[in-house]
């Protein structure tokens, strides 16, 4: 044994391409990138738990604990991979997840197609119950008709089925009532019900987060206990838990139970990340960016908590755009995706204007440059072309990359076409890219109330520091973080991430009419799932519990966060919940509007265990020049010209090391652009903190 | 690598970026309205204009009919305030259905963008309110004066200074005084954002003004909409599609004449004005009319004062789409939002194989006021009265290779509401709101489906609800041989039928079921592939036989 008593620790993300492993031992951190194995997740994990194992020179047994995050369930819904499934709902609702919200994402595409259900139509049913907005039983449910149904059902053989009922998240009886007729008479059913998965009003959004809890439950449970199984036979003795999309830890029998909750979680685990960054500085404002091959990444964090919603799309079906996909209403790290990464494709459109993404050249066939049969000029290209790539020094040296393949597909498919040099093509894709990013960013914060210029940016993965300098520009940030270990960085993010559940309920009521009594039980149930939920993790240590009050005035439809002390509430709380409100309004929207009563649309509690503060670390001041290993020409952006820029090497510098700007910082997984109107300095943790002149 | 190349590359990020400015402010607009049809249906516009006028960028809403009224707004404004008349911290209003968006429900806004003390343009944005007072949103008036409080284009601030005299005249004509109110305050608030938004791009991109960036949009959109209207076989293509109304059937009637640098929609032929509130402004007929022409020939070029410009519209004096004021116009959409399908016939003509079947068409929007039952029939606790504005979609046309989209809003954008949340709003319970079987025209292609909604006043109320549907006397009609989508129906769970446009009654203990038209089918239905056949059975899509 070599681990002296500290504690092991492995956190684990599978993601489309790498399995990423990260092994912690004390402060200590060893991590390893396998091939996702599509067939069995699993044999991935174990060969790379073995690989860092081996590394680090300890045995699996020494493990105290493997954190576990994966888009397989994503996936699953992406590529319709999942249990043959059928819903039981309302009758005279059997269309809602078909009909979803009657409109069309794209205004003027006469072939627009929208997505699928994820249950078709001759796999709903109906019982003819109901449930009235205030929660009583308008129509009792009819047990005959329970029982012929469930009879029907099992006898069509269908692997899993969902229960959605018009306002269950008031009542959840029948929903009950149809489940447990359901288990009695085929005990190992699969069986969700949305009152369960997702208590929150709103049909469309409960009903289909309720199927694709159903979809997806038999394939999760069955890898998830084959994991478990693979990782004992591999000789580790500790516990599984599992990442979720809220970024918190749950036991692999709550992930079992419910695997939509597991949507999302790498990237989540990658917010979290960032948020220990932001959490080691003692910065209260930031924003994470991820770029990767295809898509980027934004999360507000602030407070050094990741922004999270209570409802998200999934499986988008025309270039990421909102409304293509499905809702899911569960809590998560909330975040932008947009379809702008390393290997998004440039062209130009009938305006004669330089376009980039969403698709993308992936890693197979790749941008141009990697010469795999790639033909079209990708944004890894244009980075090429422009200096920004060394296309001696990529993946370490590892690949060649083809400058000459860079330059044919930029001239055939932008700079001929528009009567430009090579170099004004290249710069249009890298500003067009950056452009579309730093308004996803912008549009972001607007949508929550904030102004991005006082945030400091957390940049991590593969082609984010290439391009984060310039975001910064753009977006007037001063201040940039580039953490080490970016390229696992959601893998990472798992250790940091606490044990803890967030629960969330609709639960409607006006303040003029207050009702403490109503309020107080709303929060305890919240307050006993969520705890339950965070027990199963860890039973020792006190547990944070912060609750939200989702609040509007009445006749507006979109809801303010509104923290809430959580305690016991009196009759006379009723004028601060108001001020609290106007507070929460105040900040968002400039100014209060008098003489309108306020609503309380729905709740969210979150229980989270305590978990031991990142060491602080000082911002470090410039002391001895960087040691430059060579100069290449390169492009700046900013300036529109191409500069001589100096070249580092990252694990040259040492703590206060700088670089003034324009300058490249090379590593193995990527390297970091400094811009003409920046420095780097390497900070005491191993972060570049790359700042205006004016500030550096 | 030469300056000038760059300055082209330069202005396209330029451009792009004023697009996400005005998309910002729309944004903020929706996150802050009150009006159930701005927040749930993006019933609003916003956009940016440069010195003279002329809109260089708008962000894309849910609504089509606002693009032209938009473009053309802030014309009007400078001529009837006058150009020396207008000083920085200025804010401009009107809700003029004939020089803002065709009703008195709309609101537009305008405001002057000052830099360094100079003016460098303006921003302009427009939304639905939630009551502008008269009788109500509902096509029952007989003139203008009936529909509610009009303001003609005035100062809603002078120099930073907010018209107090308007806001008490406003809070004393509307129904919901706070929140329209509260709304007017937004859209002032949303154009400070656009502007503030706007001054940070010209200080990082060191502009001084907008004209050059303007001439540069101005001139791209022009040109490839002229490019696609060339590659156009050039011609006369009409077509007359015949739709309810109210009271008596319309005929829209549609000539396109194609040019070498222009297309002219003309409404000729089209049926006199009605005497009640389904009329059309030509500022709103021409907005649809538009989006028609740029659905089939421009989809992706952005809207601005030149890439609109080639599509001409007109229309004859004293025609349903070409009112004139004092006719009364709230329901305007109604006949708006069936102008594209009949412009699409005439596209078809001209592009054969190109455009969808006819569809549903409009709205089915649906307002009911709920009202407690007097005397000892009364709810014990007294009931509640309430306004529930729900938006209905029945089936859209089959296309050429694919089947018409079932219960989707085209060619609005709207989103439906959550039964549960409306449930919340007022006592009205929802039996039904699923996909009406059989609906879809049959055809190669079927016809998207229309859908079924039952709505009942809970025990102790009534309702009372302004109908302005349509397609129920002439159901929509398939194409090169695909059969018309279903008809629309107004009736009671009794039977009774109803009319399809005016106030009306459901009793305590009735229901009110609206069948939704279903779209029209495209190509012969012996064409059909087996395997969309038997799907359409196992889906009871179709009607079992």
């Amino acid at each position: 044994m070599t681990t002296d008593g500290k504690q092991v620790r492995v956190g684990v993300d599978i993601g489309g391409t790498f399995t990423d492993i990260a092994m912690e031992i004390g402060g200590d951190l060893h991590s390893t990138k396998v091939l996702t194995d599509y067939a069995f997740p699993e044999n991935a994990i174990v060969k790379g738990v073995e690989q860092v194992c081996a590394t680090a020179g300890v045995p699996l047994s020494a493990i105290d604990l493997i954190i576990h995050g994966t888009t397989l369930a994503t996936n699953a819904l992406i590529e319709r991979r999942g249990a043959r499934t059928a819903l039981i709902t309302t009758k005279g609702f059997r269309d809602v997840i078909e009909m979803r919200t009657e409109s069309r994402f794209e205004q003027y595409d006469l072939n627009i197609v929208l997505p699928a259900p994820l249950v078709s139509r001759d796999d709903r049913f109906v019982l003819d119950e109901r449930i009235g907005p205030d929660g009583a039983i308008l129509k009792p449910l009819d047990d005959a008709e329970v029982d012929a149904l469930c009879d029907r059902i099992i006898a069509a053989g269908f692997e899993s089925v969902a229960i959605g009922l018009i306002h269950s998240y008031l009542n959840d009886t029948h929903e009950r009532r149809v489940r447990d007729a359901l288990l009695k008479k085929a005990p190992d059913l699969s069986v969700s019900i949305s009152a369960e998965v997702s208590p929150q009003m709103r049909e469309f959004q409960r009903f289909n987060t309720v199927c694709a809890n159903a979809f997806v439950k038999p394939l999760m449970a069955s890898y998830l206990n084959r994991l478990v199984g693979r990782m004992k036979d591999a000789g580790t003795d500790c516990p599984v838990f599992m990442i979720h999309s809220g970024g918190g830890i749950i036991s692999v029998e709550s992930a079992i139970e419910f695997p939509v909750r597991l949507l999302e979680s790498g990237p989540a685990g990658g917010a979290i990340f960032a948020a220990n960054v932001a959490a080691a500085y003692g910065i209260d404002s930031a924003v994470s960016y991820d770029m990767g091959g295809t898509t980027a990444k934004i999360c507000l964090i602030e407070g050094q908590v990741p922004k999270t919603s209570k409802t998200f799309e999934v499986a988008r079906t025309w270039r990421f755009k909102k409304g293509s996909g499905m809702p899911i209403s569960i809590p998560v790290i909330e975040m932008v995706e947009i379809g702008a990464g390393g290997g998004s494709i440039a062209s130009v459109d009938n305006m004669r204007q330089i376009r980039v993404g969403p698709h993308s050249a992936g890693s197979e066939p790749g941008p141009a440059c990697y010469g795999r049969g790639g033909d079209k000029p990708t944004v890894t290209d244009a980075d090429l072309v422009l200096g920004r790539l060394d296309p001696d020094g990529f993946a370490g040296g590892t690949m060649q990359l083809d400058t000459d393949a860079s330059n044919g597909a930029m001239q055939r498919e932008l700079a001929d076409k528009l009567g430009i040099d090579n170099a004004t093509a290249a710069y249009g894709i890298g500003e067009m890219v950056d452009e579309n990013m730093s308004n996803a960013a912008r549009m972001h914060a607007v949508e929550n109330g904030k102004e991005l210029g006082e945030f400091t940016m957390i940049a991590f993965g593969g082609a984010a520091p290439l391009h984060a300098a310039r975001l910064c520009e753009k977006l007037s940030i001063d201040a940039l973080l580039i953490p080490p270990g970016a390229g696992v960085g959601s893998a990472i993010g798992f250790l940091r991430a606490p044990f803890g559940f967030e629960s969330v309920r609709s639960a409607y009521s006006r303040l003029s009419h207050f009702d403490a009594t109503a309020i107080n039980a709303v929060i305890r149930d919240l307050s006993d799932e969520a705890t339950g939920f965070a027990r199963r993790g860890t039973s020792d240590g006190e547990l944070d519990l912060e609750c939200t009050a989702y609040m509007r005035y009445v006749g507006q439809g979109w809801e303010v966060p509104v923290p809430i002390e959580v305690r016991s509430y009196q009759q006379a709380d009723e004028a601060s919940f108001r001020a609290l409100f106007n507070d929460c309004y105040e900040r968002f929207f400039g100014r209060v509007i008098d003489g309108l009563d306020v609503e309380i649309v729905s709740w969210s509690l979150r229980a989270t265990s305590q978990v031991t503060p990142p060491t602080p670390v000082a911002r470090t001041a410039r002391t001895n020049a960087a040691q430059v290993s060579g100069q290449r020409r390169m492009f700046d952006a900013a300036q529109g010209r191409f500069n001589d820029a100096a070249i580092v090497e990252r694990s040259s510098m040492k703590p206060g090391d700088w670089v003034a700007g324009p300058a490249v910082i090379t590593e193995r997984e990527t390297s970091t652009i400094v811009t003409a109107s920046r420095d780097a300095i390497l900070q005491a943790d191993g972060c570049l903190l790359i700042a205006t002149k004016a500030n550096a | 690598m030469t300056n000038e190349l760059l300055s082209d590359v330069h202005k396209q990020i330029m451009w792009n970026r004023l697009i996400s400015v005005v998309e910002e402010q729309a944004v903020t607009l929706i996150r802050t309205a009150f009006s159930t049809s701005v927040r749930e249906s993006g019933d609003l516009s916003a956009g940016v204009f440069n010195r003279a006028g002329l809109m260089i960028a708008q962000a894309v809403t849910g609504t089509p009919g606002h693009v032209n009224a938009m473009a053309e707004a802030v014309g009007h404004f400078i001529n009837d305030l006058g150009r020396d008349n207008i000083y920085e911290g200025d804010v401009f209003i009107t809700n003029d259905p004939w020089k803002g968006t065709g009703h008195l429900h709309d609101f537009t806004v305008v405001s002057p963008s000052f830099r360094n003390g100079d003016l460098i343009g303006f921003f302009a944005c427009t939304a639905h309110v939630v009551d502008v007072g008269g009788r109500g949103f509902g096509p029952d008036a007989n003139e203008v004066y009936e529909e509610g409080i009009f303001v003609p284009i005035m100062k809603f601030a002078k120099r930073g200074e907010v018209n107090m005299d308007l806001v008490q005249i406003l809070r004393n004509n509307v129904r919901e005084a706070h929140q329209v109110v509260g709304d007017v305050y937004s859209l002032a608030a949303c154009n400070e954002i656009g502007h503030r938004r706007l001054m940070d791009m010209m200080d990082e991109f060191q502009m001084s003004d907008l004209e050059d960036l303007a001439d540069f949009i101005f001139k791209r959109s022009y040109d490839a909409t002229v490019d696609a209207i060339a590659a156009l076989p050039k011609g006369q293509y009409d077509n007359i599609m015949r739709v309810d109304g109210y009271g008596e059937p319309i005929d829209i009637a549609v000539t396109l004449d194609v040019q070498d640098d222009h297309i002219t929609c003309d409404f000729a032929g089209t049926s006199a004005p009605s005497p009640k509130g389904i009329n059309c402004p030509l500022i709103y007929s021409t907005a649809y009319a538009c989006y028609a022409l740029k659905c089939s020939v421009a989809p992706e070029i952005p809207n601005n004062h030149y890439s609109i410009l080639p599509f001409k519209v007109k229309a004859p004096e004293d025609c349903i789409l070409n009112v004139k004021r004092p006719a009364p116009v709230s329901v305007r959409h109604v006949l708006g939002h069936l102008v594209p399908d009949a412009v699409l016939g005439a596209v078809h003509k001209m592009l054969p194989g190109h455009v969808p079947a006819e569809g549903s068409g409009a709205l089915w929007n649906l307002h009911v006021s709920v009202r407690p039952l007097r005397g000892n029939l009364a709810p014990a606790d007294g009931g509640q009265r309430a306004e529930v504005l729900l938006f209905n979609s029945g089936g859209a046309g089959a296309r050429p290779t694919l089947d018409g989209l079932s219960a989707t809003a085209f060619p609005s954008g709207v989103h439906s509401m959550s039964i549960e949340a409306t449930e919340h709003v007022g006592p009205v319970i929802f039996w039904r709101k699923e996909l009406r079987d059989g609906s879809g025209g049959a055809g190669k292609f079927r016809g998207g489906l229309g859908q079924v909604v039952e709505i009942a006043p809970t025990d102790g109320h009534e309702i009372y609800f302004n109908a302005m549907f349509d397609r129920v006397a002439h159901p929509p009609r398939g194409r090169e041989g695909g059969e018309n989508g279903a008809p629309g129906v107004v009736r009671l769970d009794d039977g009774t039928m109803l009319a399809t446009k005016g106030r009306q009654h459901v009793p305590s203990g009735r229901r009110l079921v609206l069948e939704l038209p279903g779209g029209g089918g495209y190509g012969p239905v012996d064409e059909r592939d087996p395997e969309a056949q038997a799907r359409d059975i196992a889906f009871e899509y179709v009607a079992k036989n």
